[in-house]
């Protein structure tokens, strides 16, 4: 799960973990009162789950409240395009008006799971408000990696290695440190996935602050963390997605026209890319979990089905302990109350298969059976071309 | 011959007097699989469906000679209930659910390590954890312990190992022709106890296995260090698939660990890497079973 910037930060103060103050506001005037609260001088930014915003033109400086409010008016409601947002960009729904600080050094800090080593790993480097995928491609020894235990937690020899590593000395040296154990405790005890504070800032005056701050959880996790998942901002999704989840579907909407419904989230991977080797391009990733139960296919169709890019559905179900007439019938009972504007093509696997194609073949349904994953994802791809 | 699972793995279920648990148990049963009981605090004493119910897996091991265990607990339980099963010398633990948070598995791992350290050296055997989130492992014909649809195997001379259930059922379903020695779901999140490193030293090391599909999917790195191992340790051949071609970056897709960051764990460069390592990779999953005949004759 992600949440913006300004949540994100809300969380870090919680930990005392410094940040710029700042207001989320929704309206020009709101940003007017919230610049003049502030001292006059802010950084208005839009919030979108997206990186990228600065050059996509939705993060500026405001000299004055009057301007912060002009500035807020442009930025609100436009469509923010980035390098993460694909071209289709993100509306801005709120901006967060920060105040503007003297900034002497831009650094990064950043933790993750490092899956190799199965443990949570802070990453540092004086390289700054770049993206960091570059400087590890281009310059991998720019960036400092200390591996946390996650009983013992971050060690001060760890926190203060990470502080040497961005060239800090003195106070902020010592605030550095501050930062990283605060930080760290703020990652763990919500069970982030990821916390990355890019820039992290050293002011003129030698504060060190989180001046950007993206976060994200670990969705398994969410159960026993009530107050991260009322972040959560259903703007940032797509509808479709949303209304998927809510049945315990897992759908992802892609670009292509053929529709697909599997059951396993390998499977339906591996359906994807067989569509694609036999010449189109698959409409989506959705995985029905293990029942495939008649419910599932139903509320499974209505969602492939409103995707208007959709030409032709390969439902490719490996029964498993499930038996293939019982997942047959599920189908067939689906297919009659949704109605089938498009043709579908079935691949049933598992006990029965005999008797579940029977099944299909008899319910008089522009239903298509399949032997096989390839001669499925062939004759979807023509059904999708018109050529059935 | 297989690997880790055989006719004499005397099977405990934690969570059997679950939905899930109760079902899986009884179908384990009727595969042949030696069911001696399961584990249900507060129901110890009881009997359910035949099988004696303890409270502890320690109790179930002592009482029951149990000596794996197959997990059905709730994600927000099952980190506790496979530290349970390692303290108690379980010496197979199979982790079927799905959901545990990451932050509990590093705490199982790590605990896992401690006690295996502590086990190895008083010359006990030390536990594997295989999942969370996957099917469990099948030993065709002899050991069914898992979600698996038994009928669909056959004992033959293929190793298959995967991140996921259904299209180990998919490698199953191409080899019915062959059969299979052992086939092993290490699971579809981030951090698996069993990894495939483990099943290919295994299966290399198996004299009933003559030949391995391997199938990965997109994220992380364990498909890059699998092909560095097979170039170094395996002469056994091995067929590879990778799902996940046409996978978007920065999407979860299904699976915890199933995720392109950054740029990495595309399934190209996991192809590029298993080619580059002499491993057979097929870019269709229709293509597994054709392969893996055709170099387990030619071998």
């Amino acid at each position: 799960m992600k949440v913006h910037e300004y949540q994100a930060k809300e969380i870090l103060r919680r930990y005392g973990v410094p940040t710029p103050r700042g207001v989320v506001v929704v309206t020009p005037d709101e940003a007017r009162q919230a610049a003049k609260e502030l001292g006059g001088r802010v950084v208005v930014k839009a919030q979108i789950h997206a990186g990228g915003r600065g050059k996509g033109g939705g993060v500026k400086l405001a000299k004055d409240a009057d301007e912060a409010a002009e500035l807020t008016k442009r930025i609100l409601g436009m469509t923010l395009v980035t390098h993460q947002t694909g071209p289709e960009g993100r509306v801005v729904h709120k901006v967060l008006v920060e105040e503007a600080l003297n900034i002497d050094k831009e650094l990064y800090l950043g933790v993750t799971l490092d899956r190799r080593l199965g443990m949570n790993v802070i990453m540092a480097s004086a390289q700054g408000g770049m993206d960091i995928e570059e400087v590890a491609a281009h310059d991998p020894n720019a960036i400092h990696r200390e591996p946390v235990d996650s009983v013992l937690g971050v060690q001060p020899f760890q926190a203060r290695a990470v502080a040497y590593a961005l060239g800090l000395s003195g106070d902020p040296f010592k605030k550095c440190v501050d930062f990283v154990q605060k930080l760290m405790r703020a990652y763990i005890e919500t069970d982030a996935s990821l916390a990355e504070i890019n820039p992290l800032l050293l002011t003129k005056e030698g504060d060190v602050l989180a001046l950007d701050c993206k976060m994200n959880f670990d969705d398994n996790a969410m159960f026993r963390h009530k107050d991260v998942v009322e972040m959560r901002d259903l703007n940032e999704e797509d509808p479709l997605e949303v209304e998927a989840s809510q049945f315990g579907l897992n759908y992802i909407k892609l670009d292509g026209n053929v529709g697909c419904m599997v059951n396993g989230a390998g499977l339906a991977m591996a359906t994807m890319d067989i569509i694609k080797l036999a010449g189109s391009e698959p409409a989506n990733f959705l995985d029905v979990g293990g029942g495939a139960s008649a419910e599932q296919v139903k509320n499974a169709f209505r969602i492939i089905l409103s995707d208007k890019n959709v030409k032709a559905i390969l439902i490719n179900i490996f029964g498993g302990i499930m038996r293939g007439d019982r997942i047959a019938e599920g189908v067939v009972s689906a297919s009659r109350e949704v109605g089938l504007p498009v043709p579908v093509v079935v691949r049933l696997e598992g006990t029965n298969v005999e008797l579940g194609k029977q099944i299909l073949k008899d319910s008089g349904l522009p239903l298509i059976t399949a032997d096989g994953m390839w001669d499925a994802a062939q004759k979807v791809v023509a059904a999708a071309q018109g050529k059935s | 011959m297989a690997i880790w699972a055989d006719k004499n793995t005397k099977v405990i279920v934690q969570g059997i007097t679950g939905r899930e648990g109760t079902f899986h148990a009884i179908q384990c049963r009727e595969y042949g699989t030696q069911v001696v009981g399961g584990v249900t605090p507060g129901k110890g004493g009881t009997t359910h469906e035949g099988f004696p119910v303890f409270n502890t897996v320690g109790g179930a091991r002592e009482n029951a000679g149990a000596n794996c265990s197959l997990i059905f607990v709730p994600p927000a339980f099952a980190a506790d209930a496979i530290m349970e099963s390692a303290d108690a010398g379980i010496e197979l633990i199979v982790c079927i659910t799905e959901g545990i948070p990451v932050n509990d598995m590093i705490k199982a791992h790590d605990f896992l390590k401690k006690t295996n350290a502590r086990r190895v050296a008083e010359q006990q055997a030390p536990s594997r954890l295989i999942g969370p989130n996957c099917p469990g492992i099948i030993t065709p014909g002899q050991a069914k312990i898992g979600i698996m649809p038994g009928h669909i195997h056959k004992p033959g001379p293929i190793g298959i190992v995967s991140r996921s259930g259904t299209l180990t059922y998919e490698a199953v379903g191409q080899t019915r022709n062959i059969g299979q020695s052992t086939a092993v779901g290490i699971g579809g999140d981030p951090l698996p106890g069993t990894n495939f490193i483990d099943c290919l030293a295994a299966f290399q090391a198996d004299p009933a296995t003559e030949a391995i599909i391997m199938i990965g999917e997109i994220g992380g790195s364990a498909e890059e260090d699998a092909a560095a191992f097979v170039q170094a340790n395996v002469t056994k051949p091995v067929v590879a698939f990778i799902a996940g071609q046409t996978a978007p970056p920065g999407r979860r897709m299904g699976h915890a660990g199933a995720i392109i960051s950054g740029g990495k764990g595309t399934a190209a460069e996991k192809m590029a890497a298993l080619s580059a390592a002499g491993i057979h990779v097929v870019k269709a999953p229709s293509d597994m079973g054709a392969m893996i005949e055709k170099v387990w004759r030619a071998r």
